[in-house]
């Protein structure tokens, strides 16, 4: 589904992403996993266009989407969430699902005279996430664990066919750790294609189909969990034995 | 006395309905969608310049109008191109140095403006028939307007749109990543906000009658700021409320036994000191949702 073709990135003099080359399979999970600094997030950021590549190729479905905008990528069906939560502080759960769901919103004269319903459709999505909160509270009264949930649900609500994840887990206590797992696990039973980075090597292990493991900008090692993750090469990585 | 008084009240109604005007199409860009907008001013003098010299040159008031607010916002499309990939204090500044720039061209194209001589005879608006001569229809024309455009900017500002104008302001790349084209939007919203402004212009030459300059330059640009900022970013009722509290306070001055001199820079320190007392007590301004960063 998606191809990552001799892709390099620097920053200044630091070489974030050196020559990195992998294939990510459709309707399986794939995990990125390495140190920090590894260029894991650089990656990510090159696939949703956020930052473009000094060199290489992203191909999806057969397009190149190196030069592409982050809007017109998301639109082809790459949904992504970020390792710090970007959601809108001043709107409400509400407001996000609208946006999430209409994807005509663009359209000044279509949006301003049309009226919204659905309530019953938004409080069934907040009701799946395990969201329980009311469609009216703002973003900024969200604790953070149900802020990572509600930024994995408006991924998921937006029409898409590849889901990048940037640590769903990170920073959340063990209770909605085991709503997120649960939440992947059954997109992983219904054929979803993803594409995670984390750190947790006992949730990567649960619900990876396929690991790459990175470091210093290069792929080092992949294969499936088993494999990579009693890799030597993989505990040098992260040991830096 | 009394028929002065009245005659001076008018007036300084039609000078807070303006400048609600404009604070409420700064608030669109500033409030809802984040855009650090310097170059407010500009558009309010491309839509007095664009209206009064339409009008004298045969164009019906009503079209004149709308020309003003149709160049205003052609020079907003402009700068959104100009300014695209700039953010926060550097868009802050790019807008005003665009401020800078039609603030030159209309000092210095003097075949097209008169230059520093202004443009003087601005005729008072007639349209359907019907001619505003004297201040009190003025006002109750104005306050149509203004009302107009409050209630097309609530519209707006309550829809679908008017909250993806808010997702801009609070997150751009958590918005693209829905989906969303940030810089249509960002450029959408600065056209809008433009086209208001001008036709803010076009109200204040018709008015005044006169036009030079001296009048779209730093110093309004400051008093529309101060409306905003001290009604509330995000907030249409507040930018009416400031407008009414920042333009009448200073006119207090006017019946205390100063001379002129003083009571001019008095009036800027009064914005200053309001601006400083907000941003102390109620840093979200008096009807603000967000903070000021």
């Amino acid at each position: 589904m998606l191809k990552i073709i001799n892709l390099k990135k620097s920053f200044g003099g630091v070489q974030a992403v050196k020559n990195a080359n992998f294939k990510i399979p459709a309707q399986k999970i794939t995990a990125l996993i390495g140190p920090n600094g590894a260029g894991k997030t650089t990656i990510f950021d090159m696939i949703s266009g956020f930052s473009r590549p000094d060199s290489g190729k992203i191909i999806y479905q057969e397009k190149n989407l190196t030069k592409l905008e982050p809007y017109k990528i998301a639109n082809l069906g790459i949904g992504r969430t970020f390792q710090q939560v970007r959601l809108f502080k001043n709107l409400t759960i509400k407001d996000h699902l609208i946006m999430t769901k209409n994807n005509e919103d663009t359209k000044i004269l279509k949006n301003i005279f049309k009226r919204q319903k659905n309530d019953g459709a938004h409080q069934k999505t907040l009701d799946k996430f395990g969201i329980k909160k009311t469609l009216g509270t703002l973003v900024s009264d969200l604790s953070y664990g149900q802020r990572k949930l509600l930024q994995i649900a408006l991924a998921l609500e937006k029409p898409h066919q590849l889901l990048l994840l940037d640590e769903p887990v990170a920073g959340v206590n063990s209770v909605i750790q085991n709503e997120i797992e649960n939440i992947l696990l059954n997109l992983k039973k219904q054929g979803e294609t993803m594409l995670l980075i984390d750190h947790d090597m006992n949730f990567v292990r649960k619900l990876a189909d396929w690991v790459i493991a990175l470091d210093a900008g290069q792929v080092i090692v992949e294969g499936t969990p088993q494999q990579v993750l009693s890799d030597q090469r993989i505990l040098e990585a992260y040991l830096g034995q | 006395m009394n028929n002065m008084f009245s005659a001076y009240l008018t007036h300084i109604l039609i000078i807070v309905v303006i400048y609600i005007i404009l604070a409420l199409s700064l608030n669109l860009a500033l409030g809802f969608t984040g855009l650090i907008n310097l170059g407010h001013v500009a558009f309010f003098g491309l839509g007095a310049y664009t209206s009064a010299l339409l009008n004298m040159a045969g164009v019906p008031f009503i079209l004149s109008m709308l020309g003003g607010g149709m160049v205003a916002s052609f020079f907003g499309f402009l700068l959104t191109k100009i300014t695209k990939k700039l953010k926060g204090d550097y868009l802050a500044m790019a807008t005003l140095g665009f401020s800078f720039v039609l603030y030159s061209i209309f000092l210095n194209w003097t075949n097209l403006t008169h230059g520093p001589m202004g443009i003087p005879g601005i005729p008072k608006p007639k349209f359907f028939g019907l001619a505003i001569h004297d201040n009190f229809t003025f006002l109750i024309f104005v306050i149509i307007i203004a009302c107009l455009i409050y209630l097309i900017l609530k519209k707006i500002t309550n829809s679908p749109y008017g909250k993806l104008l808010e997702g801009v302001r609070d997150d751009a790349l958590g918005l693209s990543a829905l989906g969303k084209n940030v810089a249509k939007l960002k450029s959408q919203s600065l056209m809008l906000s433009a086209f208001f402004a001008g036709i803010a212009g076009s109200l204040f030459a018709h008015y005044i009658s006169y036009i030079d300059p001296s009048t779209f330059y730093l110093t309004d640009l400051i008093v529309i700021f101060t409306i905003t900022i001290v009604g509330g970013l995000g907030s249409l009722k507040g930018s009416i409320w400031a407008g009414i509290i920042i333009i009448i306070l200073p006119e207090l001055l006017r019946f205390i036994d100063l001379p002129s001199s003083i009571i001019g820079t008095m009036r800027q320190m009064i914005y200053a000191v309001i601006l400083i007392i907000i941003l102390l007590l109620k840093p979200r301004g008096l009807f603000g949702r967000i903070d000021l960063e």
